[in-house]
This record gives structure tokens, C-alpha cells and sequence, in this order.
């Protein structure tokens, strides 16, 4: 679909210095790099692809079993299975730099050293849009917090990114996990840490468990919920940061259609990530996208950035 | 691979618990391979959520089939679809097996064995090998006689079919691979000697443990929990002697002798 000039100049967002076409984005670990989901559609016609996330070195991953279907949604354990920043660089930015769409890569290190060797080496490559850090993925333990994960620990999360600000000029949006006490005070760190957005949300920990035998149904034990069934949990996280901070968020959970994308601009989204539902349907994010579309066009909205946080309260 | 909209064509129930579906496809630029799957999406709803994995059965240009065997919510409701009701599906996915060495030499022999419903991508295995006049003997092990499935269609392309059911109630009382193992002690092997095997895992290793030991190249298809099917998610691993590859896209069907069991 060529779209005319005024669904174009309709449809523009900016996260950080980042101009986005659109504001339907793949999400981290549902797309790959780009080339496993290439058939289904034109890539070109996205906001931005998130990568699946990279690590300093190469990654194992999980034991399997990885996956198990929850209720309206997925339980993954699949631990940053990756062939590290090296592999990227060599492997991966060939196809990627010949997209004509931003590229966010994600990254995640078990020490700060490890996050700021990606920085730098990404900073270089001029086809990475912006770089999410992603502080928040159930499946990892990160050395420099006590806590289980690093986007629990506020202290931790605003130095790393502290540190990665003096690092590169990229855009950096930080993941933040749903799993806090208060997601709020967490995003004022990421703000005080010179972040220019913040991605919302990870995936809520979880497991299941196999009563025959006795098992828990993933490998690792437990995992991180995604899809459908986290959609209200990560409304509410939007909303509450939207309100809280005045850096963009990017919207992300459980969306499958453009009703839940449009729920997720008028609690505060500036973008959205679509994630569990592109393993569902490979065309589920140019679908949102159309029908965002359809919705802007239908009420008479200029722009969807006018629509971010109109939520009538 | 394509993602599209098939109608289904016959869903009807062949055995205990056992149905086969036929579905419209486009015509796929190559034809499937004996051990692709489809990846299906079987409504609209988040109940289930995910697609699921069916290896190809019956391979006709526009007009596909698998066997499934009714074991959760899932098959459960697939099992009520009716003829012209719509499946959303992602295929033909997989590399399938590896049959060339039987386009160069003949006559050869290829064994398969099947584990339940495994028998389904190795039915579509022996109607590709026999149209190569390829001899083919099957092992077949299920639970009891009702639910042997398949075992009159391989006779009639020409298969030498063994039974191995856990009751005894049909064909040999045990294992399959104990079966396999006998068979192959007694058999006098020609030259060139496959064995392909499809069936749950700690029958593959049996498997795959028989073959080594009558030094025969053994291909096993395997099943593992997947999302996406394309090779996206990273799900579906399975631990390799170089690492953990993927079901979906690296597989189903691997060597034996790659697969840390």
C-alpha cells in the first residue's frame, strides 16, 4: 500500500531524535533480525524493527522445553538465545542496513561493561536507529543488582544508563519491566538517567506447572507471560508512566489488533511494539497499522500524535 | 512458505481416536516434502492461542492432508471443524526428509518406524519412496489395535508392515523398537539402508540406538512445544552436538547421530 501524503504526514511519530513513518514497531524476539520475517510483508512499510535482543558474547539459551500456551498468552523461558555482538556486526547489519526502516537493537548484559561495549560498537554503525536496553527480560540474572531483575533496582538501572549516555548519541529507550513495586519511581530514574523514551512492558514472570507429571511445563522452570492475557496489566504501567514522566513511551502487551494499539496511544503511547501476535499472525503489525489508519481517518484526527494520551478521564 | 486462508475439504474420523483433514492450498511453487508440517491456527479466538504443528499426510497440488489424533482442547476442537470452515495456516515449514541418496541407487530399501500418530508424515514418506520403487518396510507401535492407524494403506502401496502394540492385541506384544531391533538381525541388508522415524522422543532414541547398532543412517522428525514455526521465537530447541538448533526451521527432521538425546 503507497499511502497519499496526507496518511503519511498523519501517521509520523518521534521517539528521541528518532523519526518513525508510522508508530507500529516489531517488537524484541518476535521478528529475529528482520530476514525470518521479510516474506510475509514489506518491512519497509513499519515504524521500526526492535532485534531480537544481542548480548556481549554469544548465548546458549534455556533448556527446553522454552515455550508453554497460557490462557490468552505465551509463557517463555528462552533466555537471550543469541549469537552475540560480534555475529551482528559481521552477520546480521548487511541485511539490516539495506531496510529503509529505523532499526532499534536490543541489548542486555550481565555487567555494565558489557552494556556500554555494545554501545560503542553500535554507535558506529549508522543503520541502528536507536538502541533499546533491555533491563527487564525474566530469563537472565545480571551481576551488578541483588535484585532479580535490573529494571527492579532503581539505583542500578539509572547508572547503567547514565553511563551509557555519555556512551552514544543514539536514541536509547529503556525496557522496563512490569514486575515493581512502583513502576513510576522506576521511569524517573530512566529519566534522570538521560534515556530518551521508555519501552513498556517486559513480560510479567510466570510459570505453569504439568499436573501428570509434576513438572513445571518450562525447562527453566518459570518464564515470562507475554500476549492477550498481560494487555490491562501493561494499559495500566503506560498509563501511570505517560502521567508520570515527560519523556515518549512506547506501548507494548498483548496488542493483536488496531483496537488494542489505539487503547495503548490514548494511555499514553507515542509508539506501539507488537510482539506474541506476530507468531500468531506474521501480518498482524500491517494490519494494526491499516486499521490505525482507518480509525485516524474516520474520526477526523490529523495526526496520531494527537491522540496520544486523549484519554477522557 | 505462505500464510493463507484454506477451506477444509473432509475432516472425518478414520480410527479411536484418530481423524484426517483435507484442505484447499494454493499451489506451492515447490511441491511438500514428506516431513514438512503446516503450522495452524485452527480459529479466531485466544483459546487456543498459538497455532499448532500437523506434518503433512496427503500431498496433492491444491488439496492437502494431515492425521491428527485427538489429545487436548486443541485437536478436541479441531476434531468438530466441518467441511468449508476456514483454517488459517502457515506452510509448507521444514526441511522434511532426506531422501536423495535413493534417487542415485537402486534397488534399496528404506525402514520406517512410527511411534502413534507419527505414522502420518511417514505414510506421505512411503508414497513418495514407492513411486521411486523405492522397497520400504514400516514399523508401526501404538497402544493397542484400535489405535493402529495407517497400517492397510502402507500394505496396499506395497509396504512390508509390522505391528508392535504395548497390548499385544495386534502384532507383536512390546516395543516397537524391540521389534525393529529382531527384524533387522534377521533381515539380510541391501547395500543402501535408511531408517526414518517419527514417534515421541524416548521412542527416537530407541531408535536411533537400534540403528547404531546395525551401523544404518537413521533420520528422526521431532517434536517440540512451538510458536511461530519460522523460526522467530527461538521455542522449539532441541540440544544438538552444535548447540541448540530449531525444530521448526533447522529441522523436523534431523540425523540421529546429531541430536544429543
Amino acid at each position: 500500500m503507497v499511502a497519499d501524503y496526507g496518511t503519511r504526514e498523519m501517521l509520523k511519530v518521534k521517539i528521541g531524535r528518532l523519526k518513525l513513518k508510522n508508530p507500529v514497531i516489531l517488537a524484541s524476539g518476535t521478528c529475529g533480525f528482520g530476514e525470518e520475517t521479510k516474506g510475509f510483508f514489506d518491512l519497509n512499510n513499519l515504524g521500526a524493527i526492535v532485534t531480537k535482543t544481542i548480548t556481549p558474547d554469544r548465548r546458549e539459551g534455556n533448556p527446553p522445553p522454552r515455550i508453554a500456551e497460557a490462557p490468552a498468552g505465551l509463557l517463555n523461558s528462552i533466555g537471550l538465545d543469541n549469537d552475540g555482538l560480534g555475529d551482528f556486526m559481521s552477520k546480521k547489519i548487511p541485511f539490516l542496513k539495506r531496510l529503509k526502516v529505523p532499526i532499534i537493537v536490543s541489548i542486555a548484559a550481565d555487567n555494565t561493561d558489557g552494556f556500554v561495549k555494545m554501545a560503542e560498537e553500535l554507535s558506529a554503525a549508522a543503520c541502528v536507529g536507536a538502541i533499546e536496553i533491555n533491563l527487564s527480560c525474566p530469563n537472565v540474572i545480571h551481576r551488578g543488582t541483588k535484585f532479580s531483575l535490573l529494571a527492579q533496582d532503581k539505583k542500578s538501572t539509572e547508572k547503567i544508563i547514565l553511563k551509557l549516555r555519555k556512551t552514544t548519541h543514539k536514541t536509547l529507550i529503556a525496557k522496563l519491566s512490569p514486575s515493581v513495586t512502583d513502576i513510576k519511581e522506576i521511569a524517573k530514574a530512566v529519566v534522570s538517567g538521560g534515556a530518551d523514551a521508555i519501552s513498556l512492558i517486559n513480560t510479567y514472570p510466570g510459570m505453569l506447572v504439568n499436573i501428570n507429571t509434576r513438572k513445571p511445563k518450562l525447562g527453566n522452570t518459570s518464564g515470562g507471560l507475554s500476549g492477550p492475557a498481560i494487555k490491562p496489566l501493561a494499559l495500566k504501567c503506560v498509563f501511570d508512566v505517560y502521567n508520570a514522566v515527560g519523556i515518549p513511551v512506547i506501548g507494548t502487551g498483548g496488542i493483536t489488533n488496531a483496537a488494542d494499539a489505539i487503547e495503548f496511544i490514548l494511555c499514553g503511547a507515542g509508539a506501539v511494539q507488537i510482539g506474541t501476535a506476530n507468531f500468531i499472525n506474521p501480518r498482524a503489525p500491517i494490519e494494526i497499522l491499516d486499521g490505525i489508519t482507518k480509525y485516524l481517518k474516520g474520526k477526523k484526527i490529523k495526526s496520531v500524535k494527537h491522540l496520544t494520551g486523549k484519554l477522557k478521564i | 512458505m505462505r500464510q493463507f486462508k484454506a477451506k477444509i475439504l473432509t475432516n472425518k474420523k478414520i480410527a479411536h481416536e484418530h481423524y484426517v483433514l483435507f484442505f484447499e492450498t494454493p499451489v506451492f511453487k515447490e511441491a511438500v516434502r514428506p516431513g514438512q508440517f503446516f503450522n495452524i491456527k485452527i480459529n479466531d479466538s485466544f483459546e487456543p492461542f498459538l497455532r499448532r504443528p500437523f506434518g503433512a499426510y496427503r500431498i496433492h497440488g491444491k488439496k492437502h492432508g494431515i492425521l491428527y489424533k485427538v489429545v487436548g482442547r486443541t485437536t478436541e476442537i479441531l476434531s468438530t471443524k466441518k467441511k468449508a470452515d476456514i483454517l488459517d495456516i502457515l506452510g509448507p515449514l521444514g526441511n522434511g526428509f532426506d531422501i536423495k541418496p535413493f534417487a542415485d541407487y537402486s534397488p534399496l530399501s528404506a525402514v520406517l518406524v512410527a511411534g502413534g500418530h507419527g505414522v502420518a508424515p511417514l505414510a506421505a514418506l512411503a508414497g513418495k519412496l514407492r513411486s521411486r520403487k523405492v522397497k520400504v518396510a514400516v514399523f508401526i507401535g501404538s497402544r493397542s489395535k484400535k489405535h493402529v492407524v495407517c497400517d492397510k494403506e502402507l500394505g496396499k502401496l506395497g509396504a512390508k508392515v509390522y505391528i508392535a502394540t504395548d497390548d499385544g492385541s495386534k502384532g507383536y506384544k512390546g516395543l516397537v523398537t524391540d521389534l525393529l531391533n529382531r527384524e533387522l538381525s534377521l533381515m539380510r541388508r541391501p547395500l543402501k539402508t535408511r531408517i526414518y522415524a517419527c514417534g515421541p522422543k524416548p521412542m527416537l532414541k530407541a531408535t536411533a540406538k537400534v540403528a547404531k547398532k546395525h551401523n544404518i543412517l537413521c533420520q528422526v522428525s521431532l517434536e517440540e512445544y512451538m510458536a511461530c514455526g519460522i523460526g522467530t521465537c527461538l521455542g522449539c530447541a532441541v540440544q544438538t552436538r552444535s548447540g541448540y538448533k530449531m525444530v521448526c526451521k533447522d529441522g523436523p527432521v534431523f540425523d540421529a547421530e546429531e541430536i544429543v538425546w
